[in-house]
Formats: C-alpha cells, sequence, structure tokens
C-alpha cells in the first residue's frame, strides 16, 4: 500500500517535471488523494473486480495493474498507450484487460455504466464487484442521481466512492451542495452513506472492505465520502491561487496521508526510516526508468486517425 | 410468410431473439408490466423474467447509461425510448459515451447495443411525441442509425442490429406501426445495415424517402404512373448513417433526377445531406435540379389537425412535386 501511494505520488511529481520540460502538455495531478485513492482500491481483487474510475485515480489504476510505464504512454500520448491510443487527453484511463472501464471528460457519466455493468455481473452468476470513484463535483450531475437511483433500486453489487477534495475546479463546496456531506445523499437512495477522513488510507481501507463485502453478499450498494485534498491545481493549465489561499493548501499538506502512514508503520514496526527512504528511491528509480522508456515510444500514426469508428474484426 | 404490420414485426423479431440468446435484455420505460406504451414487449416479463425485461425508473440518459455497462460486460442491451423526442437527456451518453466507446479506446472496448425509439408524426403527437431524430444521429460517427419503413425491413434490419458489434439507433416511424403490412419470413433473417433499397424500379425519375415518407413515395410514384404515365424509382435509404450512396448514385445516374422526401425540418436535415451528395457525385447525370422536400423550418408540428397536416407531406403534394420534376 504505501509503495503504491509513493508510486502515484512521484508520478505526479515527475508529469509536472516533465510539463515544465515541454514533453507533457497536460497533466491532472493526484497528489494528496492517494490515501483514500489506495484505500479503497485495494479491497477490490485486481483481474475480477472492475474498476470505474475518473481521471484523477492514478493510485487506482496502478492497483488494477496499470503499470507506471503505460501511465506514462498515455502522458506522452503514444500509440500503444493501453488507454487510448494517444486520442484521449492524459489520465482518462480505461483497459479491457485489466477491468478498467473507459471514461470521458464529461462528469459523472460514467456513474450508469458502473450500475449497468454490475446488473450484468449479477446476472451473469458472478461475484464481480464494481468500484465507482468520483469527485464531489459530480454529485450535482443529473446521471450521478441516476446511477445511484437505480443501484439503489436493484441492490447492485457496486461501491460509490467521492474522493471530496472541497473544490470542482474553483466552486467551493458550499456553492455545490447545501450539504456538509456528500455521503447524506446515499439515504436519498435507501443504501448507507459513510464519511470517512481520506488522509487516513487504512480507515479508507476499513470502509470499502466493509462495502465490497455488503455489495459480494447482496446486500447493495454503499457510498463512501473520502474528505481529501489536491495539493496542486485542478490540472496543469489551471491556477488555483484565485480560488484558494496558499495557508489553506500548506495546511492541507500538513495532513499528507502519505507522511501518515509513514508515521503508523514505524509506529507498528513494520518499516523505520532507513526502508521508507529506500521504498522511496527505489521507487524513483524505477518510475524515472519507465519515463525514459515511455518516451521513446511511437507516436501515433496520422493515418491512424479515422481506424476504429466501427468494429474491424479485431476486437470485441 | 406470415403477413404482419410493422409493430407486430418488431415484437416478434425482438421475441425471437430474446428466445435464441440470453445475452439479449431490454431495459426501458414501461416495457416490463406495461409491455410498452406500443406493446412491442407484450408478454415478455412473465417469459424472460425481471433479470431479462427491466422497467427502468423514469431517467432516459439512465437508460442509456445502464445499456453501455451492460454491454461492456458480456450482455446484448436492446434499450427502449419511449419517445424519440425524449431521448435528449441522453444525447450526452449516446455522444460522449455510445458513439466513441471504440474509438476513444483505439479498438479495445466495443458496445454491441441497440436503442430503440418511435419517431415521427402524423399520430397527433404534437411537438414531443412527433419529432424526427435522425439527422441529429446521422452526423455523429460511431453510432449507426437505421429507419426501416416495412416490416419485412424492420425485423431483418433489427436482427441485424442486435447482431450488430456497434450502437445501432433504431429508428420506428411510428405511424408505420399499423398501418403498413406486409409479409414476414417465418424464419430468421438479417437485412444488411448500410444498404439502401430499390422498392419500385423506375425510368423518368429517382425518389428517396424513408420511414413514412417511403410509402408517399410509392403511393405518389403509383399514381403518376396511372394517371401521367411517369414511371419513378423509389429508393428506400433504410440506413441514414452510414449511407448507402451507391444504390442511391445508382438510381439517380439511372434517371438523371432526383427527389428527395424527409419530414425532419428540411433545414441540415439527412435529406440535405442525400441531395448534397446527388450535387456532388452525380451532376453531370442529372436533366434537372435535385428537388428536396421537407418538413418546414418551424420547431415541430402542432396538435389540431390542421397544424399537423400543415407541417407533414402527403401524397397529393409529393405527386404534384414529383410531375413538376418530372416535367422539367
Amino acid at each position: 500500500m504505501y509503495r503504491t501511494m509513493v508510486t502515484a505520488r512521484l508520478i505526479d511529481e515527475a508529469s509536472f517535471r516533465l510539463n515544465r520540460q515541454g514533453k507533457a502538455p497536460f497533466v491532472v495531478p493526484v497528489s494528496g488523494h492517494e490515501g483514500c485513492q489506495v484505500g479503497t482500491a485495494w479491497p477490490l481483487r485486481p483481474g475480477r473486480d472492475m474498476w470505474v474510475p475518473y481521471y484523477r485515480d492514478v493510485a487506482v489504476v496502478l492497483i488494477a495493474g496499470m503499470t507506471p510505464y503505460e501511465i506514462f504512454l498515455g502522458l506522452f500520448a503514444k500509440a500503444e498507450d493501453p488507454s487510448s491510443g494517444g486520442r484521449q487527453m492524459p489520465s482518462h484511463w480505461g483497459s479491457r484487460r485489466l477491468g478498467i472501464i473507459s471514461h470521458s471528460s464529461p462528469i459523472a457519466t460514467q456513474v450508469p455504466h458502473a450500475a449497468g455493468i454490475a446488473w450484468a455481473a449479477r446476472y451473469r452468476g458472478e461475484d464481480t464487484v464494481v468500484g465507482c470513484w468520483f469527485g464531489e463535483g459530480a454529485t450535482s450531475e443529473g446521471g450521478w442521481h441516476e446511477g445511484l437511483n437505480f443501484a439503489g433500486i436493484h441492490k447492485l453489487p457496486v461501491v460509490f466512492i467521492c474522493e471530496n477534495n472541497r473544490y470542482a475546479i474553483s466552486v467551493a463546496q458550499p456553492l455545490q451542495m447545501a450539504i456538509q456531506n456528500v455521503a447524506d445523499r446515499a439515504a436519498g437512495y435507501g443504501f448507507p452513506g459513510v464519511v470517512v477522513d481520506g488522509n487516513d488510507v487504512l480507515a479508507c481501507y476499513a470502509a470499502m472492505k466493509t462495502a465490497v463485502e455488503r455489495a459480494r453478499a447482496g446486500d447493495g450498494p454503499t457510498l463512501i465520502e473520502a474528505k481529501t485534498y489536491r495539493y496542486f491545481p485542478h490540472t496543469s493549465d489551471d491556477d488555483d491561487r484565485s480560488y484558494r489561499t496558499r495557508e489553506e493548501v500548506e495546511e492541507a499538506k500538513a495532513k499528507d496521508p502519505i507522511a501518515r502512514f509513514a508515521e503508523t508503520l514505524k509506529e507498528q514496526g513494520v518499516l523505520d526510516t532507513a526502508s521508507i527512504d529506500a521504498v522511496w528511491a527505489e521507487t524513483k528509480a524505477d518510475v524515472d526508468a519507465q519515463i525514459d522508456q515511455a518516451w521513446s515510444a511511437a507516436d501515433p500514426e496520422p493515418s491512424s486517425l479515422t481506424r476504429h469508428v466501427y468494429f474491424e474484426g479485431d476486437g470485441t | 410468410m406470415t403477413e404482419k404490420n410493422v409493430v407486430t414485426a418488431i415484437h416478434d423479431t425482438l421475441h425471437a431473439e430474446m428466445a435464441a440468446d440470453d445475452r439479449v435484455v431490454v431495459l426501458g420505460e414501461d416495457i416490463a408490466t406495461r409491455g410498452g406504451v406500443f406493446r412491442v414487449t407484450q408478454g415478455f416479463l412473465d417469459e424472460f423474467g425481471e433479470q431479462r425485461v427491466i422497467d427502468t425508473p423514469l431517467a432516459e440518459g439512465g437508460i442509456i447509461g445502464f445499456a453501455v455497462g451492460m454491454a461492456l460486460h458480456g450482455l446484448l442491451p436492446v434499450a427502449e425510448i419511449e419517445f424519440a423526442d425524449f431521448i435528449h437527456p441522453a444525447y450526452d451518453q449516446m455522444v460522449s459515451e455510445v458513439s466513441r466507446m471504440r474509438y476513444r479506446t483505439n479498438g479495445d472496448f466495443g458496445l454491441p447495443m441497440v436503442v430503440r425509439a418511435p419517431w415521427g408524426g402524423g399520430v397527433h403527437g404534437a411537438l414531443y411525441h412527433s419529432q424526427s431524430i435522425e439527422a441529429t444521429y446521422g452526423h455523429i460517427p460511431g453510432i449507426k442509425v437505421v429507419v426501416p419503413g416495412t416490416p419485412y425491413d424492420a425485423s431483418g434490419m433489427l436482427r441485424a442490429a442486435i447482431k450488430d458489434p456497434d450502437p445501432v439507433l433504431f429508428l420506428e416511424h411510428k405511424r408505420t406501426y399499423r398501418l403498413i403490412k406486409g409479409e414476414v419470413p417465418d424464419e430468421p433473417f438479417e437485412v444488411p445495415i448500410g444498404k439502401a433499397d430499390v422498392k419500385r424500379e423506375g425510368s423518368d425519375l429517382t425518389a428517396i424517402a424513408y420511414g413514412l415518407s417511403l410509402h408517399l413515395c410509392l403511393e405518389a410514384a403509383a399514381r403518376l404512373q396511372e394517371e401521367h404515365g411517369v414511371s419513378v424509382e423509389v429508393v428506400d435509404v433504410r440506413t441514414i448513417s452510414p449511407l448507402d450512396k451507391e444504390t442511391i448514385l445508382a438510381s439517380v445516374v439511372k434517371t438523371g433526377k432526383a427527389f428527395v422526401l424527409y419530414e425532419d425540418n428540411r433545414t441540415y436535415g439527412a435529406g440535405a445531406e442525400i441531395a448534397a451528395t446527388i450535387a456532388e457525385e452525380a451532376l453531370f447525370d442529372l436533366d434537372a435540379p435535385v428537388v428536396r422536400v421537407g418538413g418546414p423550418d418551424a420547431p415541430a408540428m402542432g396538435f389540431a389537425s390542421s397544424l399537423e397536416h400543415a407541417f407533414m407531406p402527403n401524397a397529393d403534394t409529393v405527386t404534384e412535386r414529383m410531375l413538376e420534376l418530372a416535367r422539367f
């Protein structure tokens, strides 16, 4: 868990470095969300359960099985990018092999998909659970309501995870909803809503484990709201100084989920300072090597622009 | 062969496909207990059960979105939008998700799904139970749009749509549901998507239409033959996208005159694309300018019979306009 959190953070740092170097025109940062992403993704089974993420979910897709190399293929829009072959903006994840469902840029459109997948999984007699992630801004969309409503009516095996970082780009939560907790909305759909500290990876893990067990037992969905914060602007094209004070950002950074988990691991005697330093150093070397490998991969052929509009006999 | 109307042909085909393949599920508003407002899914709930015949909440974006999820996970969903006019809340799902899933994943994911929607006027449906939506979706690469006009084509194209690996918007003209009857084979058969069909052979001019307009053209063609000795070839477009330019152009080249009829608002309607194609690719085979007859550019037809009639094309005016073209 810790290594995955570190990997996500280092991918972010490298991505912004590459952005400043002019090698990565667009970056969607994850920093600050590593705790809630790793905690809520961890109880699902790679290769068997289904992942319906949104664009900030670097750590979710790492746990689902995507490698940093593949993530950087996407960042550089390379032909072998598994999500889209360089067609979508970076961080628009997808891989049929890994069960990561491709998503678009419009917000919350993936939520009804998660409900439909859960319906199909139950109909086919599988014990699959669907994880569906989004930000708090997504909960204002009609499609979000439609997805949760349908999942609630039919007690579908799906867990909805809200990564509430308090801002939908610049619009703060009080202008997004009249309530304190997104989780309260679950009552309207007839299933439990749980608030959890998104900076506490183990608390997120515990909440998700309960929700997954509940879903797998046929007891229906859960809405988990993880209170978190993003340390960087919405994307590399955003300037968050217009809507957040530096003091607020620094205060949030003091609650870093990675530092907090490191403390816990030290207290429990699982890791010591030396082994934590080693995790960072090893991961950085690994990520950097994968960046170089991805950078040298081929770009998409311009002539491929009109491919795969319709079935070509080589896919599903 | 059995004589059926359009709605019975659709019911029977959907029933046969559900019986043949348990991956096929149907979902929509009022389709289970009620059996559909047009009775297309009558009796399905009792026979196939609530896991395959799904009454959804009243949420069109959800209906399409749930179908996307089902198609992503091994099922072959046939979603019903109760009236084509109500598909607009699902526009984002249709355009951002349904049409782009294969493209945006570079062919990794596909969406084998059908969206059925009753469309068209002439049934006192007023502004919100009469609309034509084929041009809107014909403009979106990644979705196939079909508009069968006969019981035979409705049956064969629905089967082809269910078996198609790509999403198909299957539009059923409401006025044809019980008005148009024809022979339908009792054994399963398919009519290929993307192929127009010459419904009547002729030599003086080509009439190009689909849906209810097809039948107006056929009626006008019969009258012109009988009353004026004019021989009209009638091409049924059948698929709006991808458009079968070859069949349309071959007929126009043969007759030298093109008459395009559609009931949608005239401006930017599907007939505009057909007329443009003829103008681009058959100009030197034409003996007269292309005639394009569409609905007025008013938002929709009214409920009052007088307003509905003023909006809809009819066999008299179609005959008149065709005769003018024949005499050009």
